[in-house]
């Protein structure tokens, strides 16, 4: 391999790991939930959309775009709120399986509601990041995808410090590690999930402005879940630091088996690849590379 | 998922139960197609007997055997693209074109099911997803397996056995029929076998399967094999008997959630539950099509229509999950024993 294909190589996986952050930033949005209601809320993907068509669609009705923010972010509040009252406190103490279920119909609604409120059409999303690709000893980068994963890093330390620093979060533990204790010694185990639903939300929304200034905002913004899964399961479902390095990993892997094993197989490879790479992981580690050791039933 | 075996209370109705079947068997064999309109077979019958067929395979090893998959619609993809093949290639009869096409799909389940011997719950239903992706690239790919047709999309040749020809809708219509009454009739058998216990025990408690002796990873990969060479073979009626074509875009995640709903809102481990969530998935986008355009005279665009029905089918999801786990199977059962306690009372009143 000379030179220009080993700097070929290094520029595919640096694209593959910002592009991986972004898969990461995704994954939090599920490792939130998970952490404190042993939920896989499926319907993550469907809220990324509702985010990111909702901010857009504000913004193109001439809201300006602080105002949009903070409407949106009231808004995600709001539904996280509604989805806490109406599909999870009827659910409670129900098996996480069947939680698993009511979140793909959730999907469904959620989806089905935002293209129903703001449409189908394709919207174009801009943040005034400029795209325009910058070069460092000969490699490419695109700027965008480094300034997307400097927001993600940032979003990663304010949620940690907020688990480790801040009361609400300690609470957010504390249900994670044993509901039963938390609502023994008086947390308010709706409140608590409201709030969890809340700061789902919140990153689903800036998952969506980034996927979306990428993308374009429609339909196929929910689809992020389907990448996101098979981070989640190789990262750990409870672990936000395995998110970050599974998105990472996978995001590399993804691109480089692309450019070099797609073209022996007919290419597009990228739809399932990820999923293979976590199965072979999970085969060895069935928890995953930073999850909690669990036996599950159900 | 709780409430599996069925309740001692349901046991005596076990007779009046089997005469229904019968009736209704029947009607299906000898009065639909004498009498049902054309729309009704093709848009609602033969839909629903593939519909039906999928739920009933997912049912097996969601319901009974616990693992839950997410990539049913790929299962279908596979007994469909079989199907043609052996027929294109092979020249098989009939029955033999089934039975490979059954056979391949089963083979497909035990390799993506072999992840079951490690992962579980949730790892699980997230590695099903790979077999859904990775099947539908595998056959958007590789022109081999749809004959290098330019488009992607074959039209399904029409099938014929020992003479009879199935190009007519009717006769679309009893093969369907047919192969459903028969595979139903073993599943029926299967599920209320020996093997029950194993089923429920590994779905139920694995670690205390294994103790008394379930062979868990045996009892597992069956689950997979026979699951997916029953929805193999809704694959196949989908496509020969219903669609008529064969493309990899109709078997999408999408659809694998529809059956997963059909399942669910059918009613988890039972059988009939696959047929009565198989019915509201199929008759209730009608119902909602018509029903807007009956009450606001002209109707919503389609677009609107097919939004609104993603809405409410998700929310019957969640309303079903919460206030009938088991479905609508338990809202029959209730049905009958009110109408039998009903009726009871009627006739010891005039004795």
């Amino acid at each position: 391999m000379d030179w220009f294909e080993f700097l070929f190589a290094v520029e595919v996986a640096v694209g593959g790991l910002l592009s991986g952050v972004m898969y990461a930033l995704v994954a939090i949005g599920f490792v939130l939930i998970y952490k404190t209601s042993g939920v896989l809320n499926f319907a993550q993907g469907a809220m990324v959309l509702f985010a990111a068509l909702t901010f857009v669609s504000l913004v193109e009705r001439e809201v300006p775009f602080a105002l949009a923010l903070v409407v949106t972010l009231v808004i995600m509040g709001l539904l996280g709120l509604a989805i806490e009252r109406t599909v999870l406190r009827p659910l409670a103490n129900r098996s996480p399986m069947t939680l698993f279920m009511a979140t793909l119909g959730l999907a469904w609604v959620i989806e089905g509601g935002a293209q129903l409120i703001w449409g189908t059409q394709v919207h174009a999303l801009d943040l005034g990041i400029s795209n325009a690709p910058f070069e460092i000893g000969g490699i490419y980068i695109s700027n965008f995808d480094l300034v997307a994963a400097a927001i993600a890093l940032a979003l990663v330390i304010v949620l940690t410090s907020f688990f480790r620093f801040t009361r609400t979060g300690l609470s957010f533990r504390a249900v994670a590690d044993d509901t039963f204790a938390a609502i023994a010694i008086g947390l308010r185990l709706n409140r608590i999930q409201a709030a969890v639903w809340t700061a789902a939300g919140v990153v689903a929304l800036v998952a969506g402005l980034l996927w979306g200034a990428r993308l374009g905002v429609q339909f196929s913004l929910s689809l992020v879940v389907l990448k996101a899964l098979p981070v989640l399961v190789l990262g750990g479902f409870d672990s936000i630091a395995g998110a970050i390095v599974a998105g990472l990993l996978i995001g590399a892997s993804e691109k480089l088996a692309e450019v070099y094993i797609g073209p022996f197989v007919g290419g597009g490879i990228e739809g399932w690849f990820a999923y293979v790479v976590a199965l072979a992981v999970l085969l060895i580690r069935p928890q995953g590379l930073f999850g909690h050791k669990i036996t599950e039933r159900f | 998922m709780s409430a599996a075996l069925e309740t001692p209370a349901a046991r005596p109705f076990m007779a009046a139960q089997g005469a229904a079947v019968l009736v209704i068997l029947a009607i299906a064999c000898l009065l639909v197609p004498a009498y049902a309109s054309a729309w009704t077979i093709e848009a609602i019958l033969l839909p629903f007997l593939a519909f039906s067929l999928a739920g009933l395979g997912l049912n097996l090893l969601t319901g009974y055997a616990g693992q839950v998959s997410l990539g049913s619609a790929a299962f279908m993809a596979v007994g469909a693209y079989a199907a043609y093949n052996f027929q294109l290639r092979l020249d098989l009869p009939l029955p033999l074109t089934f039975l490979f096409a059954a056979l391949t799909a089963a083979a497909v389940g035990v390799i993506f099911g072999l992840p079951s011997l490690r992962l579980k719950g949730f790892y699980l239903a997230v590695s099903t997803l790979a077999a859904q992706f990775f099947i539908q690239w595998l056959f958007n790919k590789f022109g081999w397996f749809s004959n290098y047709s330019p488009s992607g999309v074959i039209s399904a040749p029409v099938l014929g056995f020992a003479g009879i020809t199935f190009d007519t809708r009717e006769s679309r219509y009893l093969l369907a029929l047919s192969v459903v009454v028969v595979i139903t009739f073993l599943v029926h058998r299967f599920v209320n076998g020996p093997a029950r216990i194993n089923l429920i025990a590994v779905r139920d408690n694995e670690t205390a399967a294994r103790v008394i002796g379930v062979p868990v990873l045996r009892t597992k990969l069956t689950a997979f094999a026979l699951s997916s060479a029953i929805i193999g073979i809704a694959g196949v009626l989908w496509s020969f008997t219903y669609l008529r074509t064969i493309e990899p875009e109709g078997f999408n995640l999408d659809r694998s959630f529809q059956i997963l709903f059909i399942a669910i809102i059918g009613g988890l481990a039972t059988v009939r539950g696959a047929f009565l969530g198989a019915g509201l998935i199929v008759v209730f986008p009608l119902l909602l099509s018509r029903g807007s355009a009956w009450i606001l005279d002209g109707g919503l665009d389609a677009g609107t229509v097919q939004l609104t029905q993603r809405i409410i089918l998700g929310a019957t999801i969640i309303i079903f999950l919460i206030l009938e786990p088991n479905g609508l199977s338990a809202i029959l059962d209730r049905i009958t024993a009110r109408t039998r306690s009903l009726f009871a009372k009627i006739t010891r009143g005039r004795a």
